[in-house]
């Protein structure tokens, strides 16, 4: 029984590791690909500024995600990964672009356009490869005995194209209501004015991919045309969201695209998971076969615990030590 | 050609480790530099002692941020290459390597950003103590790494049951028989590695006479650490090489090129060893010192490789002449520490030119001690990923193709390459900025942030003119 309820928990620590990632991660790495499109540099500039103080703390959430699993339930590791291989490796390249391009561009004066390329270029390809792994996990993953068997482009079809467009979509759409709350004048004008577009958008895909999905995956269609009728709840929710983004963005509300958005990432994270639970690793493995033993999930558990209060109270601390407005020629050179 | 998976995921991953692992060598001897200046800051209040700190500590900040991204790969490369092996240890390993992480996330999270930024804005007591703090986490960091490499090549408190490892004892795991030997040898290998370059950074800011009250006390320090550490070493090292004699007698027996289990065993200075022909060309030795040093008795039986067969045998070569690569490091750091102690007599270890210059080629020598010995004990236990239990080929991912293995490889080479070219870069930018630009800085809000290691040092990434430069001015500009 013990074993049963560390997977939970353990379950709901990842969890929580994953869509704080999205959420934060999600409007820096948007902020990336809305780079090429800003009207000018003054604009970039604020872009990164906004960012600039937390988009540090945002990573950690990824990381200890990473770690967890391997520790928590190895299985998903080690299936995952090989699957993934070279998604996984686009991934991190992106992810390593990005990072070192954000700190040498601060500190460039001639070689800034160089860093703002890799920037964009990092953002870009790091998204659509979650976006990717997101439409792989939907997909499912070949196994034997324990062992992922598949090929090295398996993860690589047009429904996971679609989806790590889609996840480019959506970053781009938390990083324009981002925006709207962190800036003002032409740039936040500018905010406003693709952010109905960008919604569109992310819609549409997300619709594509909710029908897609029972279609391809008779399990995922049992769960939502069953007796289960509540869980209905969830894309009804997502869809109010929607809605009071456009609301919100007609009035020119501040604060309320943001909220909202994350809203509707975070129904849809929900509606993700109420699709395949149990399954950790489809269409095979549930959550209890991907674990490791339960002595192993409490020597990390302790540590844990400890490290999550202080991980999440710093990065309070810093939201609000930078709370307010970003004005332009303001924080950097 | 095949392309062979398994070998280039083993390339893959020295390439990735070697490439990580010179930056938290010098961290960690650096983080433990910076508390004893802190220290000194504290209870004497000289000036000199805050200089030295402000600007090590920006040096230490940008190549703690280095360490960090090239580090992130590793941690997914168990999964994407040798998927069979993370599964079978991941009862260990996971929480092991988990704990590296959380330890990490704490240090930055709390003390990080108290010692990068906090100077002007703490109590010096509080700052002194993230600074012990700081030097503390890097040795915790390293305590679980090398707990779980160790554990690799000496396993035990383990099981394996059905496939998995399940523990049976945690400290019996945790603190596995090769674990303080290698504990300790990295431990002073981190302490040699940041001693050296401060003393060789030192050494050249002395020859261009910049800021030389401070720089001569950073040389002096080092050279006194150097001094009693270097040969410390060298008494470790042979430790190590005991318990590895004893857990793994083929490794040594690579190491020394020795191919039959005898007596009288000489020490080879040099030797060409041939894997096909099972023995060495141009063998040239002390006869006996093998045997001496091993046994601790003239005629001493030490092992041979022939004791295992040859399927299990290390690629002989290039550990006997790693091996020798670091033991001459070692020799040439224990040099290094007598000559200072010997010009130190009326103060000409400050201005003897050859020393100092010698000096600055010496900061790459425990770089290359460090990796030469790192590719003794990691392609020493070939062909062993678990030592005797669990090979290299069965740890490796099922379904990795030789494609798949060699485009990443290329991949994370370019990606490697360019990044750190630009890091290295830049790093050389604060040495050229110098102590002079770590006075006048202060703590910048908006600017700074603790996990953001790269945002502490203020100077900017394009060339400007340093003090003492050739040709450049010399008066000093400000490089913010």
């Amino acid at each position: 029984m013990e074993a049963f309820d560390l997977s939970v928990i353990w379950a709901g620590i990842i969890g929580l590791g994953v869509i704080m990632y999205v959420l934060m991660d999600g409007f820096d790495l948007g902020l990336g690909i809305l780079f090429p499109f800003a009207p000018d540099e003054g604009t970039r500039d604020v872009m990164m500024n906004s960012v600039a103080p937390v988009w540090d703390g945002n990573e950690t959430w990824l990381i200890l995600g990473g770690a967890g699993l391997l520790a928590a339930f190895p299985l998903v590791y080690t299936i995952f990964l090989p699957a993934l291989y070279l998604g996984v490796f686009l991934l991190l390249a992106g992810l390593i672009f990005r990072g070192v391009a954000f700190e040498f561009r601060f500190k460039a004066n001639t070689s800034k356009y160089l860093w703002n390329w890799a920037f964009a270029g990092g953002s870009m390809l790091a998204s659509f490869a979650q976006g990717a792994v997101v439409g792989a996990y939907i997909q499912g993953f070949e196994t034997e005995n324990l062992r992922y068997v598949g090929g090295a482009l398996d993860w690589l079809t047009p429904f996971t194209v679609l989806t790590g467009l889609g996840l480019m979509a959506g970053y781009a759409l938390l990083a324009s209501t981002w925006l709207i709350l962190k800036s003002e004048g032409r740039i936040q004008d500018w905010a406003y004015r693709i952010t109905i577009p960008l919604l569109v958008t992310v819609l549409v895909v997300f619709a594509i991919v909710s029908v897609w999905t029972p279609m391809i995956d008779p399990m995922v269609r049992e769960r939502w045309f069953s007796n289960l009728s509540v869980i209905w709840l969830l894309p009804a929710l997502g869809l109010l969201c929607a809605f009071q983004i456009v609301r919100s963005v007609r009035n020119r509300f501040e604060g309320m695209p943001f909220v909202a958005t994350m809203g509707l990432f975070v129904f849809t994270y929900l509606g993700l998971i109420v699709s395949r639970w149990p399954y950790v690793v489809p269409p095979d493995y549930t959550l209890w076969d991907a674990s490791s033993a339960w002595q192993s999930q409490l020597f990390l558990l302790i540590g844990v615990l400890f490290v999550i209060p202080i991980v999440l109270g710093y990065t309070a601390w810093t939201y609000w030590v930078f709370r307010g407005k970003v004005r332009e020629g303001e924080g950097y050179h | 050609m095949d392309l062979d998976p398994l070998f280039l995921s083993r390339l893959q991953f020295a390439f990735v480790v070697s490439f990580h692992a010179i930056f938290p060598v010098f961290t960690i001897g650096l983080a433990s530099f910076i508390a004893v200046l802190e220290g000194l800051a504290y209870k004497t209040e000289n000036s000199v002692w805050v200089t030295l700190s402000a600007f090590w500590t920006k040096v230490f900040a940008v190549v703690f941020g280095m360490g960090v991204v090239s580090g992130i790969v590793m941690s997914f490369q168990f999964g994407t290459n040798w998927s069979n092996f993370a599964l079978a240890t991941s009862n260990f390993l996971g929480p092991v390597l988990s704990y590296e992480v959380v330890t990490a996330f704490f240090l930055e999270a709390a003390f990080l950003g108290v010692l990068l930024f906090g100077r002007d804005k703490v109590p010096a007591g509080v700052h002194l103590f993230a600074a012990v703090m700081v030097a503390l986490g890097t040795f915790i960091s390293s305590f679980w790494i090398l707990s779980a490499n160790s554990w690799m090549h000496t396993p035990a408190g383990a099981e394996l049951r059905d496939g998995f490892y399940h523990i049976t004892s945690w400290s019996e795991a945790i603190f596995n028989p090769s674990f303080p030997y290698r504990f300790a040898h990295m431990g002073l290998a981190s302490f040699l590695t940041g001693s050296f370059v401060v003393a060789g950074v030192s050494a050249w800011y002395l020859l261009l006479n910049r800021e030389v009250e401070a720089n001569r006390k950073a040389l002096s320090m080092c050279l006194w650490l150097i001094l009693f550490l270097a040969p410390t070493q060298a008494v470790v090292g042979d430790f190590h090489g005991l318990n590895t004699l004893e857990h793994q007698p083929a490794k040594v027996a690579a190491m020394e090129g020795n191919w039959e289990t005898q007596s009288n065993v000489p020490l080879l200075l040099f030797a060409w060893p041939d894997q096909d022909a099972q023995s060495n060309h141009f063998e040239v030795g002390i006869p006996g010192l093998a045997s001496l040093i091993l046994t601790h008795e003239w005629d001493g039986v030490v092992p041979g490789l022939d004791a295992v067969p040859e399927n299990e045998q290390p690629p002989v070569g290039i550990v006997f002449w790693s091996f020798r690569i670091m033991v001459g490091m070692g020799v040439l750091m224990i040099i290094a520490g007598l000559v200072g102690l010997a010009l130190r007599p009326g103060g000409r270890l400050y201005e003897t030119r050859w020393f100092l210059n010698s000096l600055r080629v010496m900061s790459v020598a425990p770089f290359l001690a460090v990796l030469s010995g790192w590719f003794v004990t990691e392609i020493g236990r070939f062909p062993w990923v678990v030592y005797g239990e669990m090979t290299l080929s069965e740890g490796l991912t099922p379904s990795l193709s030789g494609w798949m293995a060699l485009v990443t490889l290329i991949g994370y080479a370019a990606v490697y390459a360019a990044v750190f070219t630009g890091g290295t870069y830049y790093l050389f930018r604060v040495l050229q900025a110098g102590l002079e630009a770590s006075v006048e800085e202060s703590f910048d809000i908006d600017h700074d942030r603790p996990k953001r290691p790269m945002s502490a040092p203020h100077v900017s990434f394009e060339h400007e003119p340093y003090p003492g430069e050739q040709g450049g001015n010399t008066s000093y500009q400000g490089g913010h």
